[in-house]
């Protein structure tokens, strides 16, 4: 469903692309686009509509670089501007400048993670900051919730030589008295930090928001922290409302960022609460917490992959003027094992062919499938010690290479008879798709399949079940 | 059930009010068309719902004034109708002995609290339960499963934090048909449907329960927080595909979460919603029916028109 979007959104910076400057009509027809993407990724319809205009606003009338197509430029207003929305590039730090014990009010929806948070934080504040930390649960509503967080700061405490230390339970006190204590413990041992982690709470259970508010009023955090789950609907824009009218949230916290959901409830986070977001939690064990980057929510709320970064990995890779006669030839059809083997060394100095398809929107889930495993571009490499065997005139003209010819071209490289009919069938596909590209751009190569089939070859491996023809010829 | 109807509608309602207030009498043109799609697309119903709902609208009404009545009934109809086949009830076959639940789920969506509802339910009606405390891995999840057996007198069968839980689950089936229960429900430890690891776990819990009892577990209820938003399509892809997934229960349903991804995850995949959980209490978990939600979900007669009002200005007010 994603693929298919973000291929459609895609599909729609593709056709801005034929154009020399951005009408209305066509930036409209691309909002309409981004909208639908935006609430597919759980992004909340307030804060798409605001998003959209001023979005438009900025993308009509943009002139268009020589460079870069209209349909990048769009994108790149798009990403902007959702990096904007979530509150810039680069990380907001935790805001523990106050008189120790610094207290920490962890607030949300129940389940949103809240505990397993608390204890990362102190895990993170203990080992990264020298910080002795206070863990004390609050949570008197949920059974053994209270156990929970012990458990938690018993492990965070063996992995930061003691420094984080629960408060004792007792039992029949209420959120507002252990809160009460907890301080007075801190003042009393002389730690750092008190990270108070409340009850879950509906956002309309008007008795628990009052009952937080009034922990707020005692405890007076130096931050109120809202933990989302990143899975969240578009349920988030009346949570982080709600909680931000009853305690003031001065961060927020995305649980669960490992799932494989877009995350557009951090979006609507931070344009409703206005409050940063300031950690991401992404797993199960204490130390799967990390710094919050709006710019890669942003590329994972499009689903749009990082075209800027294949952009200027190309232009800092790529020999232009090389390029340029490779493509000048292609357009005449008279593509050649020269100009192959030159693409083949321009490929390989772009890096891996993994990292460059997890750059193109829309194939980040064909890497997936491959299950993590490096493409093998070995094939590549013998494909260049094939046609360094050949002659010139073979290189310019592969119909003259029969049988004997063949022959002699594996003997000097080391190959097999199969090895060379492979390449001179694999150079006729590409010189095919090569040919495509240029009529149609990247996204007929896709429709083609010239590019799966590459990589389904490259899965395959060289000799493996199917991969070339019979040795005629 | 009145009062659950209303504490349903209650739930519901609260936001959905928006449906009617897009416009409580206008003409349907193209652009209140488009509104009203995205309304239900942020209700999470789902993008083939709503676009199906539109294109009836378009079909029937388009240019005619309507009101927020009529579009009311409309959608209930048209949500009522998607929603009517999965609405089944759980039913433990009374041949097995015991009738073997496994429940399933992300972190946080609700997995112990209803193995807790469901065993005081049973046992209430004089069923034998008991209950395997499967999730070995998050810190005091077996202590939580024991404060509900405690509660509840169905026996627990736990081991030692970060044992194996297939182990476990053996264990458990064993000493149930042993002592001849007649549910078992087995809690596991919340997962990610993109872990493959962890998913790969699941299955294994069920390969070896079956060296016991081949026919287990009889079902696997798959627990969805209704606050979830469109990963939820994907979520029950994945466990469905893994773990052959036998019905729902979406919890967390009396917020102010719309729940709308129901109708959604009814129209993809049709699995019956066991139960939906609407409130704190043992008694707030309740079967699922399609009326009460479909109405809920559109809003009820009454005060709505009221409401409407209120909710138009609320919503003038923070659309921009």
């Amino acid at each position: 469903m994603f693929e298919q979007l973000s291929g459609k959104l895609s599909g729609v910076f593709e056709g801005l692309s034929k154009r020399g400057a951005l009408s209305e009509a066509d930036v409209t027809e691309a909002m309409r686009e981004v909208r639908l993407a935006m609430l597919d990724a759980d992004v909340a319809l307030p804060v798409v509509r605001e998003f959209v205009s001023q979005v438009r606003e900025r993308a009509v009338g943009h002139e268009v670089l020589d460079s870069i197509s209209p349909g990048q430029a769009v994108a790149k207003i798009v990403n902007d501007a959702l990096i904007a929305a979530l509150g810039g590039a680069g990380a907001v730090p935790l805001n523990l400048e106050a008189v120790p014990p610094v207290p920490v009010l962890m607030v949300g929806l129940q389940g949103s993670g809240k505990t397993t948070t608390s204890g990362k934080i102190a895990l993170r504040l203990a080992t990264r900051e020298r910080k002795r930390v206070l863990l004390a649960s609050l949570d008197t509503q949920r059974p053994a919730a209270q156990l929970q967080l012990a458990q938690l700061a018993d492990q965070a405490g063996l992995r930061a030589q003691g420094l984080v230390v629960s408060l004792p339970i007792v039992a029949g006190q209420g959120p507002v008295e252990i809160a009460r204590r907890a301080l007075d413990v801190g003042r009393r041992e002389g730690y750092d930090v008190v990270i108070l982690d409340t009850a879950g709470r509906l956002s309309i259970d008007e008795a628990l928001m009052a009952e937080v508010a009034e922990v707020r009023k005692v405890a007076q955090p130096a931050e109120t922290l809202l933990v989302v789950d990143a899975m969240t609907g578009q349920d988030a824009v009346n949570t982080a409302k709600a909680f931000n009218e009853a305690v003031g949230i001065t961060g927020v916290v995305m649980s669960r960022m490992d799932g494989d959901a877009r995350g557009g409830a951090a979006l609507s986070m931070r344009a409703i609460t206005g409050a940063p977001i300031k950690l991401t939690g992404s797993g199960e064990k204490l130390d799967a917490l990390e710094e919050f980057h709006p710019e890669r929510v942003a590329g994972r709320i499009l689903g749009l992959g990082d075209i800027a970064g294949l952009v200027e990995r190309a232009s800092d890779t790529l020999d232009q003027e090389e390029s340029e006669r490779v493509a000048r030839k292609m357009m005449a059809g008279k593509f050649d094992l020269d100009d192959y083997a030159s693409q083949i060394r321009q490929i390989g100095k772009m890096g891996s062919i993994s990292s460059i398809l997890n750059m193109l929107p829309g194939m980040g889930k064909l890497t997936q499938a491959l299950g993590g495993k490096e493409l093998d571009t070995s094939i590549l490499t013998r494909h260049q010690a094939i046609i360094s065997s050949m002659t010139s005139k073979e290189r310019k003209t592969p119909d003259i290479i029969k049988a004997s010819r063949k022959k002699r071209i594996a003997a000097g490289s080391g190959t097999t008879v199969q090895d060379v009919n492979k390449l001179l069938k694999q150079f006729d596909d590409m010189s095919t798709m090569m040919k495509r590209i240029n009529k149609m751009g990247l996204k007929g190569l896709m429709r083609g399949g010239g590019m799966q089939g590459l990589m389904q070859q490259m899965q395959r491996g060289p000799g493996g079940p199917g991969g070339g023809q019979p040795p005629f010829g | 059930m009145a009062g659950f109807f209303s504490r349903l509608r209650d739930g519901l309602s609260r936001s959905t009010q928006k449906f009617g207030a897009v416009f409580t009498h206008r003409r349907l043109d193209d652009s209140a068309l488009e509104d009203l799609e995205d309304e239900l697309i942020a209700a999470d119903l789902g993008p083939a719902v709503a676009s199906r709902v539109i294109e009836e609208f378009r079909a029937t009404r388009f240019g005619r004034d309507v009101t927020a009545a009529e579009i009311r009934e409309t959608l209930a109809t048209e949500i009522a109708r998607v929603l009517a086949p999965v609405a089944v009830p759980f039913e433990p076959d009374p041949k097995h002995h015991p009738h073997v639940v496994l429940v399933v789920g992300v972190n946080g969506s609700g997995k112990t609290t209803t193995i807790g509802k469901i065993a005081r339910q049973f046992g209430e009606a004089g069923k034998s339960v008991m209950m395997v405390a499967g999730d070995t891995f998050r810190a005091a999840a077996v202590e939580q499963l024991q404060v509900w057996g405690q509660r509840t007198g169905a026996p627990v069968i736990a081991g030692k934090p970060g044992s194996d839980a297939a182990g476990l689950a053996y264990e458990g089936v064993k000493q149930a048909t042993e002592a001849r229960a007649d549910l078992l429900l087995i809690d596991t430890a919340g997962r990610l449907h993109n872990k493959g690891a962890l998913m790969e776990e699941l299955a294994k819990i069920i390969r070896v329960m079956r060296k016991f009892d081949e026919s287990a577990p009889h079902s696997v209820l798959l627990v969805l927080d209704a606050t979830v938003g469109q990963n939820a399509v994907e979520q029950v892809r994945v466990f469905r595909e893994l773990i052959n997934v036998t019905g729902l229960v979406v919890t967390k349903l009396d917020g102010s979460a719309r729940g709308g991804i129901v109708v959604a995850l009814a129209d993809a995949y049709k699995l019956p919603v066991h139960y939906v959980g609407v409130g704190e209490q043992a008694g707030d978990l309740r079967p699922f029916s399609a009326q009460d939600f479909a109405r809920g979900l559109v809003g009820g007669e009454g005060d709505l028109t009221v409401r409407l009002v209120d909710d138009e200005a609320a919503t003038d007010g923070t659309a921009g």
